[in-house]
This record gives C-alpha cells, sequence and structure tokens, in this order.
C-alpha cells in the first residue's frame, strides 16, 4: 500500500431492503429513482455511492434521517453487508473476508462510536472500556493499563469504578468514544456521536473531539445530521439524500458552489464567510501587482472582515501556513461572500 | 386511503362481521329452543364422533417408553436429581444420605436469610426474609418447610438451565421458536394434574417424582422471558459488540445474556413461584412437605392447624417473590476508590461470621440447633377457637348462601349447561368468535370445541365450563366495582396493587383454607375459592387499565372538570378496557387451574376425573382431560387477546 492509496473506498455501493434483493439489483439498467425502487417492494438505503478516503483525512457524512448514511458506515465496517459494489479497506475488499478476517480487522484497525453510546450496563467504565482488548485476548493488567490511558485521554480519570447508568450522557459518550479508542484503531467510525446530548455539552464535546483528532490524526468517517457540526469538523463533507450522495466536496467548496438544489437549501441560511478560507478565494497571481502584507490561507473570510472592508487594495495576496505565496484574494469577491452578492 | 375511508371501511366490515355473527348465535338459540326435537346425534355427541385420543396417546407412551427404552433414560435422569436431591434433604432437615453432615441449624439457615434479605434491598426484606425462617422453626414445621425447599433449590436450577437454553435457541433459530410457541401455549394452559400422569409413569412417586414435574411445570416462563430478553438488547449494544471484535460466543455471553439480565431475572423470579406451586400441589403424587401436610390436614378439617401451615407457604411465597424481585431490579452501584476488601465484601463477611457464630452455639444450646414438636409454639388453639366462633356467628348467612346458591344458582345453571344441545354450544361459540374475529376466529372455537366433544368427556367438560362462568361472573361482579374504586386515588390504587401483586403470588393451595373454613367441603366452597382466585386479577387489571389512561387525554375529550363518573363512563373505562380484558382473560386462566385443583373437594367435572387418572395413572384419558382444559383456556385467549387488538387498533392506542 502506498501513501495514496485511500484507506477506505467504495465503488458503486448498493444497499437494498426487501425480499431478494441481489437479484433485484442486477435486474436494474439505467439510474432509477428512490420511488421506483420503492414501487417494486424494495427500499434503497444506499444508491450506488462510490468514494474514497485517505489517510488521516476526515468526512463527513450529513444527511436527514433515513437518507442512508447510517446505513452507509455500517457498510463500510461491514456491520451491514452490501448489495452491490465493493468496499475496499486499505485495499482490501471486506465483502470477501471470512468471519475470522473481519473480526481480526476490527479488533485491530477500526473503532465505532454510536449515538445511543451502546454501552454494556453491567460493567463499569473501565470494564466497558477494556472490553474490546478483552476480546481480542490481552491479559488483565495490559487491559487495565491501556484503559486507564484512555480513559484519562477522554476526560474521565476517577469514574473508572462506575456504571454506565451513574454517569451523564455527556459522560457516557467519553466512555463510547474511549471504547472505540482503546485498540488503537487507525479507522474511526463516529455515528452522531454527539445527536443525543445537549446543545451545549454537544458544542464542548465537539471542541473535545477536535482536541483529539489534532492529537490522533486518525482516518474519520464521521455521520450527523446537524449542517453546522459537518461544516466545523470536517475535511470533506458527503451530503446524502435517498441513498445517494448528492455532492463530496470541502466544506468552502459545499458553501460557495452547491452542486444541487438540495445541497443548496443547507447553505442557503449558512453565513458563508464563516467557511470559505482565503485559501480558497486565492486566484492566480496573472500579472497582478501585489504589495503589502498578505493574509494566511487557514483565515476565514469572517476573520479578514475588517481588513476587506478598510484596505483599499483591489488584490490581497495569500500566502501558506509556511510563509510562501500562493495566489490572490479579489477583494470584491470576498466582500461578496462576506456580505452577498450586490443585487 | 385516505384515514377517514380506513376507519369508515373497517367499521362497515365489523358490521358485515357482526351479522354473521347474529346469524349464526339466531341458528345456535334455534338448536337450543329445538333441543326436545333434535336428533340425539346433535344433542350429545354420537358414538362414532368419539375418537379414542386416550388410547391412541397410551400407546404413544408405550412405545416411547417400553419400545424406546425411553423409561431407562428418565430413570436414569431421576436417579440423578435424586442423588442432588439427597444432598440437599440431608443438608436441610437431616436425611440419613451422603454427605451426613446436616441438619445445618435453623439458626444458620435463618442468619443467612437475614444477610441475603438486607443485602438485596435493605431491613424490611431482611426481616422477611430472616422471620420467615424463624417462623417456621419456632412453629415447629422445619422438617416439612425443608422438604418443600430441598425440591426447589434442586429443581429451580434445572428449569432455569434448561430455560435458558431453551430460550437461547428459540432465539437463534426461527424455525424451532415456531414450533415451540403453540406447544408452550399449550404447556401454559394444561393444569397441574396433567403434568403429574406422565411423570407418575415414567419415574414413580415421592420426592424425585415430585421435583421432575415441578421442573418441568416451572420451565415456559423461563423460556418465554429470556426469548424476550435476548430480543430486548438494543440494537446498538450488539453493533458495538460487533465492533469490539466480538465472535458470536463473545457475543452471546458478554453482551447478549448479561444485557438481558434484568428479564433473565424475571423469568427466575416466574420459575421460582412456579416451582412453590407445584410443589404443594405435588403432595397428591406422595411429595412430602408443606402441602402434604395441608392436604391432610384440610382432608381432616383442622383449620387452626392448616392456618399455620398456610401462613408459613404465604410467607415463604412472598419471600422468594420479593427476594428474587429485588434480585432482578438491582442495579450495579460502584465502591469509591480505596474501599477496603472487607467494606466491598461486608455482607458476605457478616453472613459468613453469623453463621459459624450459630453453629457455634448451636452445639452448646440445643434450641438453636433444632426445635422439636414439643418446644414449638402453636397458634392452632386460638385459631381454631375463633374460627368456630365466628364460623357460629356467621353461620345463619353462610348456611342461607350456600342454600341460596345452590338450589337457585349452582343447580339451575349446571342443569341449563347440561340441557343445551352440543351442537348449540359449538354454533353459540362460533357465532362469539365469528363477531369477534370472522371466519378464523369461528374457526378456532369450532375446532378447540369441537375437539373437547370428540374427547367424550363433554357433560364433565360442561360442568367445568359452568364452574367457571359462574366464578369468573361473580369476581367480576366483585372485582370491577372494587377496581374502579381502587384507581380513584393514587394512593389507594398503589396499596391495592400491591395487595394483588402480594395475593397473586401465593400457590393456588392456599385460597382453599378460607373457604373450606366457612363452607365445609361441598359445591359452594369450590366456587368460593374460584372466585377469590379470580377476582385478583380481575382487580388488578381493572386498576391498572384504568389508571393508564393519562389525563391530557380526558382533556382532549373536553371534558376536564366534568364529573368523575361521566369521565370514567365516557372516556376512562372505554381506553381502559382492552387492559381490563387481559384481566378478564387471566381470570379465567386461573379459575380454570382452581377449579381442577379444587376436584378434591368434591367436584363432578374433569377435575374429578383427572384425579380418578392420577390414581390410576392412566396417561392417555389424563391427558387428554388436560388437554381439554386447556383447549378451553386457549380458546378464551385466542378471543380476548384478538378483541382487545382490534379495540387497541381502533383506539391507536400502541
Amino acid at each position: 500500500m502506498t501513501a495514496a492509496t485511500p484507506v477506505i473506498s467504495c465503488k458503486n455501493v448498493w444497499k437494498l431492503f426487501g425480499a431478494n434483493p441481489e437479484q433485484y439489483l442486477k435486474s436494474l439498467t439505467g439510474n432509477p429513482s428512490f420511488d421506483e425502487i420503492r414501487q417494486a417492494g424494495y427500499i434503497a438505503a444506499v444508491r450506488d455511492v462510490s468514494l474514497d478516503i485517505a489517510k488521516g483525512e476526515m468526512l463527513v457524512i450529513m444527511g436527514l434521517s433515513g437518507s442512508g448514511k447510517s446505513t452507509f458506515v455500517r457498510c463500510l465496517s461491514r456491520l451491514i453487508g452490501i448489495t452491490g459494489g465493493e468496499v475496499r479497506v486499505e485495499g482490501q475488499n471486506i465483502g470477501g473476508m471470512s468471519e475470522k478476517e473481519l473480526i481480526h480487522l476490527r479488533r485491530n484497525k477500526m473503532g465505532m462510536v454510536f449515538q445511543s453510546f451502546g454501552l454494556l450496563p453491567h460493567r463499569t467504565v473501565l470494564d466497558n472500556v477494556a472490553f474490546p482488548l478483552e476480546m481480542r485476548g490481552q491479559d488483565r493488567h495490559e487491559r487495565r493499563a491501556r484503559a486507564l490511558e484512555v480513559i484519562e485521554l477522554v476526560g474521565l480519570s476517577g469514574r473508572e469504578d462506575y456504571f454506565p447508568r451513574e454517569l451523564s450522557g455527556g459522560q457516557q459518550q467519553r466512555v463510547g468514544i474511549a471504547r472505540s479508542l482503546a485498540i488503537e484503531p487507525d479507522i474511526w467510525f463516529l455515528d452522531e456521536p454527539f445527536s443525543a446530548l445537549d446543545p451545549l455539552i454537544r458544542r464542548e464535546m465537539q471542541d473535545e473531539f477536535l482536541r483529539l483528532q489534532e492529537m490522533l490524526g486518525k482516518t474519520i468517517v464521521f455521520i450527523t445530521h446537524d449542517f453546522d457540526e459537518a461544516l466545523r469538523l470536517a475535511d470533506r463533507i458527503a451530503i446524502m439524500k435517498d441513498g445517494v450522495v448528492e455532492q463530496c466536496d470541502t466544506p468552502d467548496q459545499i458553501v460557495l458552489n452547491p452542486a444541487t438544489d438540495y445541497v443548496a437549501k443547507f447553505t442557503k441560511e449558512i453565513e458563508k464567510s464563516r467557511v470559505v478560507h482565503a485559501g480558497v478565494l486565492a486566484r492566480e497571481v496573472n500579472g497582478h501587482r501585489l504589495t503589502g502584507s498578505a493574509v494566511g490561507e487557514k483565515q476565514t473570510i469572517a476573520e479578514l472582515a475588517r481588513l476587506l472592508v478598510t484596505d483599499s487594495r483591489d488584490y490581497l495576496p495569500v500566502a501558506s501556513s509556511s510563509g510562501s505565496l500562493i495566489g490572490a484574494l479579489n477583494r470584491q469577491e470576498a466582500l461578496d461572500v462576506l456580505l452577498g452578492e450586490a443585487s | 386511503m385516505t384515514d377517514q375511508t380506513m376507519i369508515l371501511a373497517g367499521k362497515s366490515h365489523t358490521w358485515t362481521r357482526a351479522k354473521t355473527g347474529w346469524a349464526v348465535f339466531s341458528a345456535a338459540c334455534l338448536l337450543a329452543v329445538a333441543n326436545s326435537v333434535l336428533p340425539a346425534g346433535l344433542v350429545r355427541p354420537p358414538e362414532w364422533l368419539i375418537l379414542p385420543f386416550a388410547d391412541w396417546i397410551n400407546a404413544i407412551f408405550a412405545f416411547l417408553r417400553d419400545d424406546l427404552g425411553l423409561l431407562h433414560v428418565t430413570r436414569a435422569f431421576a436417579d440423578g436429581v435424586e442423588w442432588l436431591l439427597d444432598v440437599t434433604a440431608n443438608l436441610l432437615y437431616g436425611k440419613n444420605r451422603w454427605p451426613r453432615i446436616g441438619p445445618v441449624p435453623w439458626t444458620v439457615i435463618a442468619s443467612i436469610g437475614f444477610v441475603t434479605g438486607y443485602a438485596l434491598q435493605g431491613w424490611r426484606l431482611s426481616l422477611l426474609t430472616g422471620g420467615t425462617f424463624v417462623w417456621i422453626a419456632v412453629m415447629g414445621q422445619w422438617k416439612w418447610a425443608m422438604e418443600t425447599l430441598s425440591v426447589i433449590v434442586v429443581a429451580a436450577p434445572f428449569s432455569i438451565l434448561f430455560g435458558l437454553i431453551m430460550g437461547i435457541l428459540a432465539w437463534r433459530s426461527k424455525s424451532f421458536e415456531r414450533i415451540l410457541n403453540p406447544i408452550l401455549n399449550i404447556a401454559q394452559s394444561l393444569p397441574h394434574f396433567a403434568y403429574m400422569i406422565p411423570v407418575v409413569v415414567f419415574i414413580g412417586v415421592g420426592p424425585k417424582a415430585g421435583a421432575i414435574v415441578t421442573i418441568i411445570f416451572s420451565v415456559p416462563p423461563m423460556i418465554r422471558m429470556s426469548l424476550l430478553g435476548l430480543r430486548k438488547v438494543p440494537h446498538e449494544v450488539i453493533e458495538s459488540g460487533h465492533m469490539c471484535g466480538s465472535t458470536r460466543w463473545q457475543l452471546l455471553r458478554h453482551v447478549r445474556i448479561p444485557t438481558a439480565r434484568t428479564e433473565i431475572l424475571v423469568g427466575v423470579n416466574q420459575v421460582i413461584m412456579q416451582c412453590l406451586a407445584m410443589v404443594v400441589l405435588a403432595s397428591f403424587i406422595g411429595m412430602p412437605g408443606l402441602g402434604q401436610k395441608l392436604l391432610q390436614l384440610l382432608q381432616a378439617l383442622k383449620i387452626g392447624r392448616s392456618v399455620e401451615i398456610g401462613i408459613t407457604i404465604v410467607l415463604l411465597a412472598v419471600m422468594l417473590d420479593r427476594c428474587t424481585k429485588a434480585w432482578a431490579t438491582k442495579q450495579p452501584e460502584h465502591f469509591e476508590k480505596g474501599t477496603s476488601f472487607a467494606v466491598r465484601n461486608k455482607f458476605l463477611l457478616l453472613g459468613t461470621g453469623l453463621s459459624i457464630a450459630c453453629l457455634v452455639l448451636a452445639q452448646f444450646v440445643p434450641l438453636m440447633d433444632q426445635i422439636g414438636r414439643r418446644d414449638a409454639f402453636t397458634i392452632s388453639k386460638p385459631i381454631d377457637a375463633v374460627a368456630d366462633w365466628f364460623i357460629v356467628l356467621i353461620d345463619p348467612v353462610t348456611q342461607w348462601l350456600r342454600w341460596f346458591l345452590i338450589t337457585w344458582v349452582l343447580i339451575p345453571i349446571r342443569d341449563a349447561f347440561l340441557w343445551m344441545p352440543y351442537a348449540a354450544v359449538l354454533a353459540l361459540l362460533a357465532a362469539v368468535g365469528w363477531a369477534i374475529g370472522g371466519l378464523r376466529s369461528a374457526l378456532v372455537c369450532l375446532a378447540f370445541f369441537g375437539l373437547i366433544a370428540m374427547s367424550g368427556w363433554w357433560d364433565r367438560a360442561m360442568i367445568t365450563v359452568y364452574t367457571v362462568v359462574v366464578a369468573v361472573s361473580i369476581a367480576a361482579v366483585l372485582g370491577f366495582p372494587l377496581g374502579i374504586w381502587g384507581s380513584f386515588h393514587e394512593k389507594r390504587a398503589d396499596i391495592a396493587l400491591l395487595i394483588c401483586d402480594t395475593l397473586q403470588t401465593f400457590p393456588s393451595f392456599i385460597y382453599l383454607i378460607p373457604v373450606v373454613m366457612l363452607f365445609g367441603v361441598n359445591d359452594v366452597a369450590v366456587i368460593g375459592a374460584v372466585v377469590l382466585f379470580a377476582a385478583v386479577p380481575l382487580v388488578r387489571y381493572t386498576i391498572e387499565g384504568l389508571r393508564q389512561v393519562p389525563e391530557t387525554l380526558i382533556e382532549a375529550a373536553g371534558m376536564p372538570g366534568a364529573p368523575r363518573l361521566q369521565t370514567l363512563w365516557k372516556v376512562r373505562l372505554p381506553m381502559a378496557l382492552p387492559t381490563i380484558m387481559v384481566g378478564v382473560n387471566q381470570s379465567v386462566m386461573f379459575s380454570l387451574f382452581m377449579v381442577i385443583i379444587a376436584a378434591f373437594i368434591g367436584t363432578q367435572d374433569l377435575g374429578q376425573e383427572m384425579q380418578r387418572a392420577l390414581s390410576s395413572t392412566d396417561v392417555g384419558k389424563g391427558l387428554v382431560l388436560g388437554l381439554a382444559v386447556a383447549f378451553m383456556g386457549l380458546m378464551v385467549d385466542h378471543l380476548v387477546t384478538t378483541w382487545a387488538k382490534s379495540r387497541k387498533d381502533a383506539l391507536g392506542l400502541e
């Protein structure tokens, strides 16, 4: 496997629920709509999805309930078998794996966090976190040491002997996160991890999550129905509707160029300047004379608002984090993003 | 289809159904009126219709027993059980068998009881558990109680294990569940005696037969609860188990079964209660212990002594029920960091310490070891005195009631039931079935009672039906108003539910004591016992049904502040009716069981015949009679659940 090989690669993945889905899928021609498939007596949870997820990338799958996002993420770990297509994890086709190979993969490479936590009610925090280690047969001493390590990582030290029932929702999800990290997975699935939490706690957990990701740099598939959450966390967002990925792109591009009307509905209410970065708007220098101090490519337009309004230059230089020049920012274009286009 | 057209269609559908029902009903009435001119073949099942089911069953059993050699298997199993029984019997009441170290002094068992109760729930349960053992010892019933308990101690674990395994198999294989379900339905509606006869054939009589019949009888609820528990494990918990890399076995062992803990423990509770009920009744097949004593004393009309035994059985039942329920609902709690071993295991240490102390003391103080009959207390004399005084006091009332009931209610109704041509009864049931669930239900009713007609026990069956109908009607007349009254206040409802729950834990046998005391041994006593037993679920479900109706619904019905009776009639009762019908269903089941048990105080119904089958160890006859009773129960169950379901759908509940 080279560095360029995607960690997860999906090709034309289909998941249909119904009496005889494989046969039905073979009979399909063209690109039938969700309703056409439903009329045939099948529910199309995932329709012809092709996606690659690169190492260390955080892909957020966004969709409303019933859009197939939770089913899709379960197809990636073969919690649900797919009807058609192919899912490759680190180059291996997981559809063809034996049960033993699959268990081996899950024990060593994958971690998953669930919306309603999925904790074992009869085990303490420590035993819950150590559970995946126990399953792969590590001895008691090692298990305990590693579990305490991750418990500290998620900020639950001192609660090791509590039972899930004795913890708040936020704390329970911290246990879920710790458990999913115990085996040091390379791939981290999170299925609406913060949806069951209060808005304030949710915000706190998102910050915590970003901190963890900064530290661990895992390959992440994150499911959410909350567009703001997606924008906040994602490297790339895939927006799903009726089992189809409507658009898969960076938050900036989704906000700037929504591919379909459906995507546009989400982006309409979003304040674009908080999402779009200077680097995305940077154009080739193309003979413009750039003067003065540069703006960082990682800065959002909202962060540059004061500068954009007061500066008199037509084009501003944009610099990468290492300081090299990467392009020119058209001030007018940036102001359009900030204030909306002049009508 | 819009919602409205659906409702309309539903209505027109039930209307035609009702019309057919009425048509069949008229036919039934016609048949009944024409009784005297009907051909004999329609009045009573003709000879050629009656099939020798009993002979067939006997042939099957003979084949199983002799040709397949099943007898050796069962006897071998029974010997294993007997060995275990001997061990517990030696420990608990000093039977002269290996390991020959018993009996354990009663104070040791009582102190373990105190500590267990405290550990499970607190000092109240502690007092109940320990106090029960103290009562038993002080009243000089130790040996009998221990004979009873020694069987439960052996039978319950067998049932639990077997039930759990069957539950897991049924959960794993849909087809196995499909086979198992009807068997469980029949098994749970077979009266106790029907189980005893085959056991007598295969095992013999005595404690081991008692233990084995107890095991068989108490398995079904365990299977049901294990299956339910395994089904209820949240999806995400299982998925998380998969993602943690569990193999199938690890998933079952570490994820599914522990997460289903509460349901499984509720199953354990039911097993133990069933065990107690059966062990008491197993006295009919020579099982020594409390049940046998009670049977002898009741037959000798020794009221005071039977009340004493009755109290013991009730205390044991309540104690076992509370302890296992407390265990089921107990949630794990953590200890603070650095808690010492002594604190973490304080109950274990306390129990061991107390036991050793009692064991040592018992060597020096004989009364702490055993309390013989001579040293025991008895309250039978005062009870007898009070009972005699009370009976004399209300004798005119009971005499009159007995006379009135027998001459004006029971005999006429019984004669009416016996007078009915069987064809009319079948048509009547078909009409009811049709009105409730259409053709399917009509056929179900016909099949169940048709088989009863073909069994050749029609008259006996009609007497059973008459007893149940009369008893449930009286129970309803008493129970519904009581339930409605009980539901008016939150606090009153709580108390009433607690009483009902407690009464439901009593083994059925207990209900015979007060009625025999009041009415002696006759029809009225039987009806009285059945009424008592059947009224409990009626009251219980009436209260529960009425309480479940949410306040918001009454507000939504636009009647806040309306007179209580008005909301009761217009909103509460109709909404509560499906739940109340569950109570009716249970009430019918309970009365069927009770009628059969009451046979030994003199009835002329199926139960009487079953007793005869038991004493002549006629498996075929016994099972045919048992199945006849089961079919009655299953038919009522089918009708009530079908009705309740359609009613719930119509009301939009669930």
